[in-house]
């Protein structure tokens, strides 16, 4: 595990080679995986028992398809590790969190600080999504 | 209208905290512009030719007076004392240092605006019929659905990062006010037979560089699916959008090229997948924003008849009122276009006084229309004599709504740095070639939209007269379109022939407009008449 990952789960790391998506069908045996944008994330659902990573690339900060793909790994009920790698900024690390990430391996690092400070920002939130927290319409109607 | 709990209130404020660090760490050099610039335009910051511009958001085009009044105030206090009204039911202010940006937005906040999702590539503020809860013609109110999507659609983290922006708008009327269909998402609220409130949605509008109608997507929605089914929307559009060209990465390319049989295949297999996780909102919450959106107080007593004796105030009547839902009420248009002058711009007297009118006549609301104009929704006929003075007093009073003089203008080059021509002298020009209002009037409806570039944020496409602004080997060149609508006959409009400079235009609206008044049949508005006869013999009068 490269220095730089910060994982907010307490689980021990994953210490197996990760593969890419395409290599996948051929590496029977293989427990983390890497998904580059342009990959469908529904290709794993089969595979979500015998994973303990994936790794979701953001070759730049501003292509959102790893938000859908890390949101649908959870909703199918996906509970390893799930790392933002690449252009992986303070700036969107709330919403990484909201859709699934609990771990970041950014090209740029980041301090654990800052991501705390960034997780604090918001009080409540609008939406039900993955993180478990209890949107505001939940605690308008208890 | 929608009054923000603590919870609503909380969500903005922490907005402001967290934008101001932003700017803070901009300023200090240690975010870099690359990295800042989508963090400021989800807040509706642009940078523009000239200096910043804030663009600030009036969800659904609805505000009380206490609103209105700050938006005045801000443009007296941070930009040169006007604001400008634009066709996205916001307000823009061209000349804003980014310094201030975090003292507007706390200005703002305290009065519940904001400037969330004005800009970017994220689901952008919703817009509506701007006479929803007024019409005589509504089937249902949509402000609580919008109201409903704004709370969905603030800092959704899944669709922050979308191919491109994304617009939604919705209507409650049989009447198209708000150009749905050319939205990447339209809504319709029907009724069935039972009298349940359904939603109707079409997907995959839009103008810009390729114009398209949005075809019907669901015809028939259960009110309480529509976050659900939204999100089915959103998520086919953010995992399959082209993301390889700018020019091809709204919605409506993708629905275009899936065809709207495939992506409505795929929106319901989405769609079923996420009714099983519950994130709609309990029928207690839209409960909850209707109770609302409940009708203002009306007078029981109002009555219908008012002195049309003076003439000029008769004229504005005729023109500028509509039709009410209650008895002895009507919806006030105040039209920003007086002669000669530069299309939604009001200075900050204006926005005051409009603000003073919304407190004392029109149970504190006010509306804004993607016209460009602002609306006094709920007023009693017998207040109209006052109403008009104190407008005409303000130079409000131009009695020119829906007619020649009523343009769209986008800010084109004045302003803009994607336009390549000055949208706003060529509409003051237009607006002073046709000042007389009688003039006006015989004309009869006439829409006329001008674009600074093909992006068609002045929606040139949907005009029954469009300009389009080009660079032609670096001198302003002006396309001619005709035949455009953005109601419920809408229709893309398409170019006449050979450009036009500035003069040359006016020129060609006006023979174009001499042609229809030789050839109008009667009871035919101008676009009924080119729908008739066709292009050519208008091309042939216009180029003759």
């Amino acid at each position: 595990m490269p220095d730089t990952v910060i994982r907010l789960r307490d689980d021990a790391a994953s210490t197996a080679p990760v593969v890419a998506f395409a290599e996948l069908a051929a590496q029977g045996n293989a427990t983390a995986v890497r998904l580059q944008p342009g990959d469908d994330a529904r290709a794993l659902l089969p595979l979500l028992d015998r994973l303990e990573l994936v790794e979701v690339a953001f070759p730049g900060f501003n292509d959102g398809r790893g938000y859908s793909a890390a949101r649908i790994l959870r909703e199918h009920g996906y509970t390893g590790e799930l790392r933002a790698v690449g252009d992986v900024l303070i700036d969107q690390i709330s919403h990484y969190v909201r859709v699934g990430f609990d771990a970041f391996a950014p090209d740029q690092p980041i301090s654990r600080a800052a991501i705390d400070h960034a997780l604090a920002t918001w009080p409540e939130v609008y939406q039900r999504t993955v993180d478990g927290r209890q949107p505001i319409w939940a605690l308008r109607h208890g | 209208m929608y009054q923000y709990d603590t919870y609503d209130q909380a969500m903005v404020d922490a907005r402001v905290a967290e934008f101001s660090d932003q700017v803070a760490r901009r300023l200090a050099g240690t975010l870099g512009e690359e990295q800042f610039r989508p963090l400021r335009l989800k807040n509706g910051l642009y940078l523009q030719l000239h200096a910043y511009m804030l663009r600030v958001a009036i969800p659904y085009g609805t505000l009380n007076s206490a609103q209105m009044r700050m938006l005045g105030q801000i443009a007296d206090r941070y930009d040169r004392g006007y604001g400008h009204f634009t066709t996205r039911q916001n307000i823009q202010y061209n000349w804003i240092r980014l310094e201030d940006a975090p003292a507007i937005l706390t200005d703002l906040a305290s009065v519940g605006m904001h400037a969330i999702q004005t800009s970017g590539n994220c689901i952008r503020n919703t817009t509506a019929d701007h006479f929803a809860g007024a019409a005589a013609d509504e089937v249902a109110d949509p402000r609580p659905y919008a109201e409903l999507l704004r709370q969905w659609s603030t800092f959704h983290p899944e669709f922050d990062y979308l191919p491109r922006k994304f617009k939604v708008a919705i209507i409650g009327s049989e009447t198209d006010r708000a150009a749905m269909r050319l939205h990447d998402i339209g809504i319709r609220v029907v009724r069935n037979t039972a009298g349940e409130e359904g939603l109707k949605i079409y997907v995959g509008g839009g103008m810009g560089r390729t114009p398209m109608i949005a075809p019907v997507i669901r015809d028939w929605l259960p009110a309480q699916q529509m976050v659900s089914y939204l999100e089915a929307c959103l998520r086919v559009y953010n995992r399959h959008g082209r993301r390889d060209n700018k020019y091809k990465a709204r919605i409506k390319i993708l629905v275009h090229e899936l065809g709207a049989d495939e992506y409505r295949r795929q929106v319901e297999e989405e769609f079923a997948h996420i009714l099983t996780l519950g994130l709609e909102p309990p029928p207690a919450e839209l409960a909850r924003i209707k109770a609302q959106f409940a009708d203002p107080p009306f007078d029981p007593a109002a009555i219908e008849a008012i002195d049309l004796s003076d003439p000029d105030f008769a004229l504005w009547v005729d023109q500028n009122v509509h039709p009410h839902k209650a008895p002895g009420h009507a919806i006030v248009t105040i039209s920003l276009k007086p002669a000669g002058g530069i299309p939604g711009d009001a200075s900050a007297d204006q926005i005051r006084l409009i603000a003073d009118l919304a407190r004392d006549y029109s149970h504190d609301e006010l509306r804004v229309t993607h016209a460009q104009n602002v609306v006094l929704p709920h007023v009693r006929r017998a207040d109209l004599p006052a109403i008009w003075q104190q407008l005409d007093a303000a130079g409000l009073a131009t009695a020119n709504l829906d007619l020649i003089g009523d343009i769209i203008a986008c800010p084109g080059l004045d302003y803009c740095s994607l336009a390549n021509a000055r949208s706003i002298p060529l509409a003051q020009k237009i607006s002073a070639r046709f000042a007389d209002v009688e003039r006006q009037r015989d004309l009869g409806e006439l829409k006329l939209k001008i674009s600074g570039c093909i992006n068609a944020c002045g929606h040139h496409h949907a005009g029954h007269i469009g300009v389009l602004g080009v660079d032609r080997k670096g001198v302003e060149n002006y396309q001619l379109l005709l035949g455009g609508s953005e109601g419920a006959d809408t229709s893309l409009g398409t170019i006449v022939g050979p450009g036009f400079s500035e003069d040359g235009l006016v020129d060609a609206i006006e023979r174009a407009t001499e042609f229809y008044r030789a050839q109008r049949q009667p009871g035919e508005r101008f676009l009924d008449t080119y729908r008739r006869l066709g292009a050519a013999p208008f091309k042939e009068a216009i180029y003759a």
